[in-house]
C-alpha cells in the first residue's frame, strides 16, 4: 500500500478552471471525406493504429448487421445495435492495455468483443440462455449493464481499488446520453474526481434515448460540460472518427493512469438504427435526419483516408472481410445452437452455496421434469 | 389522430383499456399530467400513452429526462400543489432508481404532515414476466411497495378491471402503485366502458368452485383460471379469487371465499419468500383457521433472481404446479 499516492488538493481551488472545459467543437482528425484534420493539441494515431482499427471496424459492423440477422431470424430475443457507432466501440477498446477495465451497457456489445470476448458469449445475455454470458474476469470486461448509468460508480470502485494497491489500472467506462441525466452519472463523476480515480467516463452521445431526443435530457452546452461542476475535465469528439477518438480517448486513458484522475469525454454519434429491432423509429424522426449520417460512416470515412494514403490495399480489404465473415458464420452456428439451459443452474449461483429452500425448490424442479420424462 | 383504436369485434386489449382511462382520466380533469420516459411521440414502450401528447399537448403528457428519481421527486411536487401526476416507470426494474422518493415521500406525506399534504398520484409500472424479456425488465416487485405503509397497490387481471382500477387510482386521494402485468397487455375481452365493477379496496370472485379456493392477482389470474377449467373436467370445483387489490386487501371477500370451500392455494409470480403471497396465507390463516381442512399451500416463484428468458417456464407458476399444489391439500381426509 506504499506506493498509493495521496489525494491532490481540490483543483477547482484554483481560481482558472478553463482546462476542465471541452474544446469549443468536437475534435476531428478525419473529415467525413477522408480528409486530414489539424487539430489543435491532438495528432493522427500512428498508420498501424488506424490499420488495426480499421480491421475492427470491418469486424464491429459485421457483428452488429449479424446479429441484427439473428433477431429476425428469431435466434436472439432482441439486439440494441452500435451501427454508426462502430469508432466508439473500437476506439473505447483499443486504447485500454491489458490490465485495464471495459464497462460497456447493453449497446457495446462490440467494444466487449473489440477487447477480446467471443462474441457467441456476449450474446448470450440477449439469446436469452443466461445474463452475462462472458467470464468478466476473462477480458477485464464488466457484465454488460442494462439498469441506467448503475455501471459507474462500479467502475470508480473497480478503479479505486486498483489505485490502493498501486497498480497501474484504468478504467473505461461507458454511458450513453440519457443515462447522463441518471442520478448515478453525477455521483460516480463526483466520487470519482474526489477520490481522483483513474476512470475514463466516455459518453456515447447518439443523440436520443429510445425515443427522447438529447434536447429533453439536457440544456448544457454539451455533455462534456458536466465534468466542470464536479472537477473533471471534459472533453469532446467527432464519435464517427476514429482517428480522433483514438486521440482523445487515449490522451484520457494516459492522463487517468498518470494519476490526473477522472477524465470525461463525449463522442458526437448517431444511432442509425432503431433503439432495438422492437423499435419503431419512425414515430419519433424522420428518415432524412437518418439519411444525413450516412455520408458520417466511420468505416467508409477510415477506409477513404487509409485508400488514400497507400496504408489499406483492396487485398488487405478483403483479408478484413474475411474474418469479419468468419466471425459472422462462427456467430450463426454459435447460436444456430440450442443448448437446452439446465434448469438446476437457477438455484446454484444465487449464493456461495443453497439456502435449505433453494434446495427444498431445485428438487421440486427436478421432480417436476422427471415425472415428464415419466410420462 | 388516435393511434390506438378498438378492433372491429368491439373488442379491447388491455392496453387500449389503459390508455382508455388515461384518455378519459385527462379529458374530466385539467390536472391529471402524463410523464415518464417516452410516454410522449412515442406513446410508451408498450404503446400504453398512445396520442395522448396529440391529443391533450406537450404540457399534460411530456417525456422528462431519463432519471426515474427525478421524475417520482417531481411527481412529489406537482401532487402537493394541486396537480394529479400519472407517472410511468418504463420496467419494473427500472423503478429502483425512484424507490427512495416512493419510500421516503410518495408513502410518508401524508403521515409527516398530519394529513395537511396529500399525494393524489399513480404510480404506473410494467410489472412481472412471462414475455421472455432479458434481465431487469420482468421483475416482480409487488412485495415491496405493500410492505411500505402509506401506498395503495393494486394489479389488474381484466381489461374490464385494468380500466377501471386505473380510473379509480387517478380518483384516489392517496398515492397508488398500479401494477400493469405486462404479460397481459395484448389479451382481449369485450368490454363496455366505463367498465364497472368494484372498486380499489375489493377482491371478486372469478369462478365458483366448491371444492378448494385459488387466491391470485394480475398476472396469476389467468392461469388460476386455467387451472379451474382443467380440474373441472376432472370433477374438481375450484374456486378463482381474484385479489385485485393487494393495498388494501381485501380479508372480508377473500375469507369468505376459503371458508366456504375449507382449502386454498395461493398463486403469484413473486418470488415467495416475505411476500405479498406470504401475506395473505397468514391472513387468512389466522382468519380462517377452523375452517381449514389443509394448510394453505403457495405457489410462488421461486427465491432466485428472475431468470433469462429460456429458463422462465419453469419459474413462473404454471398451471400443472397450480394442480400438484390442489393435489396436496389432504383430500385423504375428505
Ligand atoms: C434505470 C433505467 N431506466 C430506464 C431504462 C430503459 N431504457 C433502456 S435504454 C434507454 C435509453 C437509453 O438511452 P442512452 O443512455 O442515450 O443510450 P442508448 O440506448 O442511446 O445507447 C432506456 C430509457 C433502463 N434500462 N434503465
Ligand atoms: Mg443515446
Amino acid at each position: 500500500m506504499e506506493n498509493v499516492r495521496p489525494l491532490a488538493h481540490n483543483r477547482c481551488m484554483t481560481p482558472d478552471h478553463d482546462h476542465l472545459l471541452p474544446s469549443a467543437r468536437p475534435v476531428v482528425l478525419i473529415d467525413s471525406g477522408g480528409r486530414p484534420v489539424e487539430s489543435a493539441g491532438y495528432a493522427l494515431p500512428p498508420d498501424d493504429h488506424l490499420v488495426k482499427a480499421y480491421e475492427a471496424l470491418v469486424v464491429g459492423r459485421r457483428v452488429n448487421d449479424q446479429a441484427y440477422a439473428l433477431v429476425r431470424q428469431g435466434r436472439l430475443a432482441v439486439y440494441p445495435s452500435s451501427h454508426g457507432q462502430e469508432a466508439c466501440q473500437v476506439a473505447a477498446a483499443h486504447v485500454l492495455q491489458d490490465g485495464d477495465w471495459l464497462f460497456p451497457t447493453y449497446r457495446d456489445t462490440v467494444a466487449a468483443v473489440a477487447r477480446g470476448v467471443d462474441p457467441v458469449e456476449a450474446l448470450v445475455l440477449l439469446k436469452g440462455d443466461w445474463h452475462s454470458g462472458y467470464d468478466p474476469h476473462a477480458h477485464h470486461v464488466a457484465p454488460q449493464a442494462t439498469p441506467l448509468a448503475t455501471q459507474l460508480p462500479h467502475a470508480v470502485g473497480v478503479a479505486h481499488a486498483a489505485r490502493l494497491r498501486g497498480e497501474p489500472t484504468v478504467v473505461m467506462a461507458l454511458c450513453g446520453d440519457g443515462a447522463t441525466s441518471e442520478g448515478d452519472f453525477h455521483e460516480a463523476l463526483n466520487f470519482a474526481a474526489v477520490f481522483r480515480t483513474p476512470v475514463v467516463f466516455f459518453v456515447q452521445n447518439n443523440e436520443y434515448a429510445i425515443s427522447v431526443p438529447l434536447a429533453r435530457q439536457s440544456v448544457a452546452p454539451s455533455l462534456a460540460h458536466k465534468g466542470i461542476g464536479y472537477g473533471v475535465p471534459g472533453e469532446r469528439v467527432d464519435g464517427n472518427d476514429v482517428a480522433a477518438l483514438l486521440a482523445v480517448l487515449g490522451g484520457a486513458v494516459a492522463r487517468a493512469r498518470a494519476g490526473e484522475g477522472p477524465q470525461l469525454v463525449e463522442a458526437h454519434t448517431y444511432r442509425m438504427h432503431a433503439h432495438t429491432n422492437a423499435d419503431d423509429a419512425t414515430r419519433y424522426r424522420q428518415d432524412e435526419e437518418v439519411q444525413a449520417w450516412v455520408g458520417r460512416d466511420p468505416l467508409t470515412r477510415l477506409d477513404a483516408f487509409l485508400g488514400g494514403r497507400g496504408l489499406l490495399t483492396d487485398q488487405m480489404r478483403e483479408s478484413c472481410a474475411g474474418k469479419a465473415e468468419r466471425i459472422a458464420a462462427a456467430m450463426r452456428a454459435g447460436l444456430a445452437k440450442d443448448v437446452r439451459p439446465d434448469p438446476s443452474e437457477l438455484f446454484a449461483h444465487v449464493y456461495s452455496a443453497p439456502t435449505p429452500q433453494l434446495l427444498e425448490q431445485a428438487a421440486l424442479v427436478a421432480d417436476e421434469l422427471s415425472r415428464e420424462e415419466g410420462h | 389522430m388516435t393511434r390506438i383504436a378498438t378492433t372491429p369485434h368491439g373488442k379491447l386489449s388491455m392496453a387500449q383499456a389503459l390508455n382508455r382511462a388515461l384518455r378519459d382520466a385527462m379529458a374530466e380533469d385539467e390536472s391529471v399530467l402524463v410523464f415518464g420516459e417516452d410516454v410522449g411521440p412515442l406513446g410508451g414502450v408498450f404503446r400504453i400513452t398512445d396520442g395522448l401528447t396529440e391529443t391533450f399537448g406537450a404540457n399534460r403528457c411530456f417525456d422528462t429526462p431519463l432519471a426515474e428519481s427525478g421524475i417520482m421527486g417531481m411527481a412529489v411536487g406537482l401532487a402537493m400543489n394541486g396537480m394529479r401526476p400519472v407517472v410511468e416507470m418504463q420496467f419494473d426494474a427500472f423503478a429502483y432508481p425512484a424507490f427512495e422518493q416512493v419510500v421516503s415521500h410518495v408513502a410518508k406525506m401524508r403521515n409527516r404532515t398530519r394529513g395537511r399534504v396529500t399525494l393524489p398520484m399513480v404510480i404506473r409500472i410494467p410489472y412481472a414476466g412471462g414475455i421472455g424479456g432479458v434481465e431487469h425488465h420482468c421483475d416482480s416487485s409487488e412485495s415491496y411497495y405493500a410492505h411500505t405503509p402509506g401506498l395503495h397497490v393494486v394489479a389488474p387481471a381484466t381489461v374490464a378491471d385494468a380500466y377501471t382500477l386505473l380510473r379509480e387510482a387517478i380518483a384516489s386521494p392517496d398515492p397508488v402503485v398500479f401494477l400493469e402485468p405486462k404479460k397481459l397487455y395484448w389479451s382481449k375481452e369485450e368490454v363496455e366502458i366505463p367498465a364497472g365493477g368494484p372498486g380499489i379496496g375489493r377482491a371478486v370472485v372469478r369462478r365458483e368452485g366448491a371444492d378448494a379456493t385459488l387466491i391470485a392477482y394480475g398476472p396469476s389470474v389467468p392461469v388460476a383460471m386455467a387451472a379451474a377449467e382443467i380440474a373441472a373436467q376432472e370433477g374438481r370445483g375450484l374456486q378463482v379469487v381474484d385479489v385485485r387489490s393487494i393495498v388494501p386487501f381485501d380479508d372480508e371477500t377473500v375469507c369468505r371465499a376459503v371458508r366456504s370451500t375449507g382449502r386454498a392455494v395461493v398463486v403469484a409470480e413473486a418470488s415467495g419468500f416475505a411476500s405479498v403471497s406470504s401475506e395473505i396465507v397468514a391472513r387468512v390463516t389466522e382468519r380462517c383457521f377452523h375452517s381449514l381442512a389443509a394448510p394453505i399451500r403457495r405457489v410462488a416463484g421461486f427465491d432466485i433472481p428472475y431468470p433469462p428468458p429460456k429458463l422462465e417456464h419453469y419459474h413462473l407458476p404454471g398451471v400443472d404446479r397450480v394442480l400438484d399444489a390442489v393435489d396436496d391439500l389432504q383430500w385423504e381426509d375428505a
